[in-house]
């Protein structure tokens, strides 16, 4: 079957809601967009552990440390199921991290904030984990079916979060004085690289293109940041708390909040490299793989060494 | 001393190494060798804070001056904690840890095994649940001495040297005064000489498969029961209680 043929019928699968799976021929490009969009969000949950993992020995109530340390871990978990949908694509978990390591591989920007105090527990749990599932929920359509699956578990852990940092930054914005400024405080670093999380402007994004006609992206970023907008901005009403922007009213005839512009120079400087944290997180994760080297290798020789015993056995 | 005091101790004790082993594996948090590995590390401290949780809410109960698990966490100096000193000792590399883990959770299979038949009936639920996350703690750090110690040269020297360094503050486990004396009588705790002969086997048996050499008995630490500690405590503590000290008068 020529390629025209098998695009066609691939097409065609696409448009009736036909997942597609492993083993079923995809064009180049498809599986190039999944392989760098299920690894980018791959590696952003094991560098999301990062700025959680900075108040995890400082959490102020051992509960608080449970539920952080429950959550972190389940972000390592979805970093897993991520790689393994990832390898179905036909490159291995390793493969994908060389990437991270050498920077060759993007993860969210946002995990090159700095967390400065308790409040931004909160703040990125009510934030940063409230607009990954706005992009998970609208992905469990996704089109490549060990994706979408993958997104459906993660997407149930996800609220959890959710609703954990919203917990502990309304606790703080009930609190006295201090605990309510630092719960502003939070709100107003996070709110801007949080709408920004889901990525530039439609009419500026390269690589949304066949994204959309091949139902890897059901919505697009505008369309997931609005989603978002309206739907945090009553909850920090709730918490007395301010969304950071003069320029957010209501607009009764769209049905939706506008906002102010971005600052897209921020955001592509982040992106290429120009976070606060960015140098931070990538040492981090590197200097946890190299400690972790020798470790590696005693377990592989350990294996190799059970092997050979069993074939002289 | 009554029985009820010393069951706040005995509490103490046990919530306390729970809670400060439960701290250094959550220092492990995204450093892991793999990440497979990172899971199970916090699978570990989230056991360890349950338990520590689960003592620390039973002494407040039993000691009736409304003291919360926050309040012995968060609100003790370093001279009031009573966590063995095995369990204090910092991580060091993944080796270190891995020794350190397997010698603790070796000590605390053998006494909630034991515990499982305390006449205290918090105590004895406790041990029941306990047991069965030791049991994972166990074997997972026997796993990975075993790994560890027969696998490369390098790893070999390294966690022999580990086990050799961390030997001196094995004893402590084993420490036993007035608060034993009273509970052992109502057979609500045990007598420590009677774990430390299972414990041995546990851990020669490890120690073999691993191919590494237990060390010798020499100058070996002990003050936990008094609240002497190493020097390590004080910084961890300092890092744990930082929020509820510089604001006491807050709720998170």
């Amino acid at each position: 079957m020529d390629n025209a043929k098998k695009l066609e019928e691939f097409q065609a699968k696409i448009d009736a809601e036909i997942k597609i799976e492993p083993k079923d021929w995809m064009p180049d490009e498809y599986r190039k967009h999944l392989q760098r969009q299920i690894s980018q969000h791959a590696h952003s949950e094991i560098i999301g552990m990062q700025p959680e993992g900075n108040w995890l020995l400082r959490a102020p109530s051992l509960r608080a440390k449970v539920v952080l340390l429950a959550k972190i871990q389940d972000e390592a978990g979805h970093g897993l199921y991520l790689y393994s949908a990832a390898e179905t694509l036909g490159k291995s978990r390793t493969e994908y991290l060389d990437e991270l390591r050498t920077g060759k591989a993007k993860y969210s920007s946002i995990f090159n904030y700095p967390t400065l105090t308790w409040a931004d527990m909160g703040a990125v749990g009510w934030l940063v984990d409230g607009a990954a599932i706005v992009n998970q929920v609208s992905l469990q359509r996704t089109s490549y079916g060990p994706y979408a699956r993958g997104m459906v578990k993660i997407c149930k852990e996800e609220s959890f979060h959710q609703r954990q940092g919203y917990e502990i930054i309304a606790e703080m914005a009930r609190g006295s004085e201090k605990q309510k400024e630092m719960a502003q405080d939070a709100l107003n670093r996070f709110w801007w690289p949080s709408i920004m999380m889901f990525g530039p402007h439609d009419s500026d994004s390269p690589n949304t293109g066949n994204a959309v006609k091949w139902k890897i992206k059901r919505a697009t970023n505008d369309q997931l940041r609005q989603s978002f907008i309206d739907k945090t901005v009553h909850q920090a009403e709730i918490i007395g708390l301010t969304i950071p922007d003069p320029d957010l009213k209501w607009n009764e005839e769209r049905g939706s909040y506008d906002f102010g512009e971005m600052d897209w120079d921020e955001f592509w400087a982040v992106v290429k490299g120009g976070g606060p944290c960015s140098k931070q997180r990538l040492k981090h994760y590197n200097d946890a793989h190299n400690n972790g080297a020798w470790v590696r290798e005693a377990a592989h020789a350990y294996a190799e060494k059970q092997k050979s015993k069993q074939k002289v056995a | 001393m009554t029985t009820n005091e010393a069951l706040v101790k005995y509490c103490l004790r046990i919530g306390d190494s729970s809670l400060i082993l439960g701290q250094r594996m959550a220092e492990w948090c995204s450093k892991g060798p793999i990440l497979e590995e990172d899971i199970a590390l916090s699978n570990i401290g989230l056991d360890l804070f349950g338990q520590s949780r689960t003592m620390l809410t039973y002494a407040g109960e039993l000691e009736g001056k409304g003291r919360t698990e926050n309040d012995f966490a968060f609100k003790r100096l370093e001279r009031d904690f009573y966590n063995n000193l095995l369990s204090e000792q910092p991580n060091g590399h993944f080796g270190d840890t891995v020794i350190r883990n397997m010698l603790h959770s070796a000590f605390y299979f053998h006494l909630y095994s034991a515990l499982t038949k305390s006449t205290d009936s918090q105590i004895s639920g406790f041990a029941v649940k306990s047991l069965k996350e030791v049991t994972y703690h166990l074997r997972h750090s026997a796993e990975w001495t075993v790994r560890l110690g027969d696998g490369t040269e390098e790893s070999h020297d390294k966690v022999q040297e580990s086990l050799n360094n961390i030997w001196e503050y094995t004893e402590d486990l084993f420490a036993m005064n007035e608060v034993d004396k009273v509970l052992i009588s109502e057979d609500i705790a045990i007598d420590l000489n009677k774990i430390r002969p299972l414990w041995n086997d546990t851990i020669n048996s490890i120690i073999e498969r691993a191919t590494l050499t237990r060390p010798e008995d020499g100058y070996m630490q002990k003050g936990s029961l008094n609240g002497m500690h190493s020097e390590a405590l004080g910084h961890l503590l300092t890092e744990l209680q930082f929020l509820p000290r510089a604001y006491p008068q807050d709720k998170w």
